[in-house]
């Protein structure tokens, strides 16, 4: 647009200079990947038998907590925190699971619709009791998350259901290359697909604008609580696509959710999104994810014991949240 | 609306919405008692023959425990926090001591699974208190930890085994005539401790101050970290003393025994009154807030209803008694 107006050598230089500052940008993202890169060749190191066999098993073990924190990253975004993730993900894969067992191909795909439109559902409703009853997102969202916990509950009491051979399909085996797995390529795009054009969109700019500043977004004619119902809306959709992976990637459902909030938190401060709000993406967390659980993998590889894993991971995860806030506390003063 | 507004004073006290409002924002364990007055009654009328002194001695024994663990609520939100790691600490001491008791000894498996607790709270309590991490996050985060450290205890311990400890037996399930639970033994002191703390001393006034104005507070002089190092220490501690009484009442050593309970602490505080924002509340409400949980937990199970609907009902309550607080406390 305003390429028009200006001569070629400075649009030029605004290009460069768009470029700089989209790097500038993603810098945390990229360092990430820097980091994968380096996991990777530990891993090799460790077990020179990891390969494109490995990659797939990671890819799919990666996907729901993937989705999981990008839901997270949308609500902390927009300067809230959705406890109820990992419920919302169980309640959505046991509805998907019980109303595709025992029944056709096509009618899956009816039921993936309906599932996606009930997370927007869950999410909107998240979203609508935080702005009308002016609770703290944290408390509103840990009381939901007892009672999607709940409602998951009631549909399913043990794991059960199946999963429709098409959905599983999506996530099974590679793509073109046998070192391409299905189940990275369909979340990327699925996170692509969805979020780019909104991250683009008046409401995606209105997210960011109320999470560096909700005041001033106000003034600015945003409509705050309406953008916090959308922004929760969108994490309860994610959670419902993440819900979708578990039923695909297992074949069957456990109404007892996993410990998809708490890490996909840590993802979220991993992958560069403030948690005061307003500052970073989606697709870091994603990054940070495959760290994660890299890390995993290389600790199974040395033979530590899981518990000790799962002492791990929760001492990322604070140590994780630790230096963010000291960062923070850093730019305030500085 | 307009004619209530233009003449008030028409009505009685106990029609207009304003006095209920205030009193229970001044006093909220006058309302708190009337619905626990309700919810007995109702139990009464659905079951009758129910309710009879041996009922009421069950309840208060079912409530000490979950009392207890809403005391640590209680006094990290007075500083607008919250311990989500009091589950896993209780379920760690009651699984510790369960293992030490043959080898080393009662007392000496009490005294490390309190040491043990103590530092779960000194590490949360130096990342809240010098780090500011959210509570939330570091309390969860802390949950993991211990969780993960109690797993690997027990494969550890699979050799020596684990038996609750007869004390405990007798001190958290065991009732005098069937009416008075011993755990009143336990709870009395705790309960009067921090009624005291809390209302009486310095160190509560400044839980209060925190919670309800950091910046005031800071200017004021007050070193918020020495605080919230102390009171986490203080919620894990109480916490690994509720965990004793849960191993006892259910005669069960597990590492995941205590984590049912982790909501309810939270939504009995909640309900009792105590704001998670900070600087509101107190423990009195929370007492009854527990004793009500416990006979609406009674009178759902004595219905047949899954946990499932306990789950739902107790989430819906934390939001709609938050929003009625926060409603109370916005109009003045």
């Amino acid at each position: 647009m305003s390429a028009a107006v200006t001569t070629p050598a400075r649009a030029a230089s605004g290009r460069t200079a768009s470029i700089v500052s989209a790097l500038r940008r993603s810098g945390w993202t990229l360092s990430l990947l820097g980091i994968l890169a380096v996991l990777v060749a530990i891993t090799k190191a460790i077990q020179p038998t990891f390969g494109a066999a490995g990659i797939q098993g990671l890819a799919i073990s990666v996907m729901p907590l993937a989705l999981a924190s990008v839901a997270q990253a949308i609500a902390v975004i927009s300067r809230g925190i959705d406890l109820s993730v990992g419920s919302m993900m169980a309640l959505t894969s046991v509805v998907s699971a019980s109303l595709m067992e025992d029944r056709g191909e096509g009618f899956a795909v009816a039921v993936v619709i309906g599932v996606l439109v009930l997370g927007l559902v869950l999410g909107a409703i998240n979203g609508t009791l935080i702005v009308v009853t002016r609770v703290p997102d944290i408390v509103v969202t840990l009381a939901m998350l007892f009672v999607w916990a709940g409602c998951a509950l009631l549909v399913m009491e043990t794991p059960g259901g199946a999963s429709a051979q098409w959905l599983r399909g999506l996530t099974l085996g590679p793509l073109v290359n046998e070192w391409i797995p299905k189940a990275a390529v369909v979340m990327l795009l699925v996170v692509a697909i969805v979020w780019i054009p909104i991250r683009r969109s008046r409401l995606g700019l209105s997210m960011y604008a109320i999470g560096s500043d909700p005041l001033a977004a106000f003034r600015s004619g945003v409509s705050v609580g309406r953008t916090k119902i959308l922004a929760y809306a969108l994490t309860g959709l994610f959670s419902a696509f993440g819900g979708l992976s578990l039923t695909a990637t297992t074949g069957i459902a456990t109404p007892v959710p996993g410990p998809y909030t708490l890490m996909s938190v840590a993802a979220v401060v991993l992958g560069g999104v403030s948690l005061s709000g307003g500052r970073g993406g989606v697709f870091g967390p994603i990054v940070a994810v495959v760290i994660l659980s890299l890390l995993r993998t290389i600790m199974t590889f040395l033979n530590v014991n899981t518990n000790l894993a799962t002492v791990v991971q929760g001492g990322i995860l604070v140590g994780v949240v630790m230096v963010g806030s000291l960062i923070q506390l850093r730019r305030k003063r500085g | 609306m307009s004619v209530a507004e233009t003449t008030p004073e028409t009505r009685p006290a106990w029609f207009r919405p304003a006095a209920w409002a205030n009193l229970f924002r001044e006093r909220p364990i006058v309302p708190l008692l009337v619905i626990l007055v309700v919810l007995v009654v109702l139990s009464e009328v659905i079951r009758p023959g129910i309710v009879s002194l041996n009922w009421a001695g069950v309840m208060v024994r079912a409530a000490i425990p979950l009392a207890i663990l809403a005391a640590c609520q209680t006094m990290t939100m007075l500083t607008g926090g919250i311990d989500l790691s009091v589950g896993a600490v209780a379920s760690m001491t009651g699984f510790v001591v369960a293992t030490l008791v043959n080898g080393p000894g009662l007392w000496t498996g009490i005294a490390v699974a309190l040491a043990a607790a103590a530092v779960a709270g000194l590490i949360n309590g130096i990342g809240v208190g010098v780090f500011r991490v959210h509570p939330l996050i570091m309390t969860l985060g802390m949950s993991l930890v211990v969780l993960g450290l109690a797993n690997v205890w027990q494969l550890a311990m699979v050799q020596t085994g684990a038996g609750v400890p007869d004390l405990f037996r007798r001190v958290g399930a065991g009732m005098v005539a069937g009416v008075i639970p011993y755990s009143l033994v336990v709870f009395v002191p705790v309960a009067a401790w921090v009624l005291v703390t809390l209302n009486r001393t310095g160190y509560g006034r400044l839980l209060y101050a925190i919670g309800d104005n950091p910046v005031a507070a800071r200017l004021a002089g007050v070193k918020a970290w020495q605080v919230l190092i102390v009171l986490y220490v203080i919620s894990a501690v109480l916490a690994g003393i509720a965990g004793f009484l849960y191993s006892g009442l259910t005669n069960v050593a597990s590492v995941t025994l205590v984590d049912s309970a982790l909501l309810p602490s939270v939504a009995a505080a909640v309900i009792g009154g105590t704001s998670i924002l900070g600087g509101r509340g107190g423990y009195g409400g929370t007492i009854i807030g527990a004793l009500i949980l416990t006979v609406i937990s009674s009178l759902l199970s004595s219905l047949g209803y899954p946990e499932a609907v306990r789950q739902i009902l107790f989430g819906s309550m934390i939001v709609f008694v938050a929003a009625a607080y926060a409603r109370v406390t916005n109009e003045s």
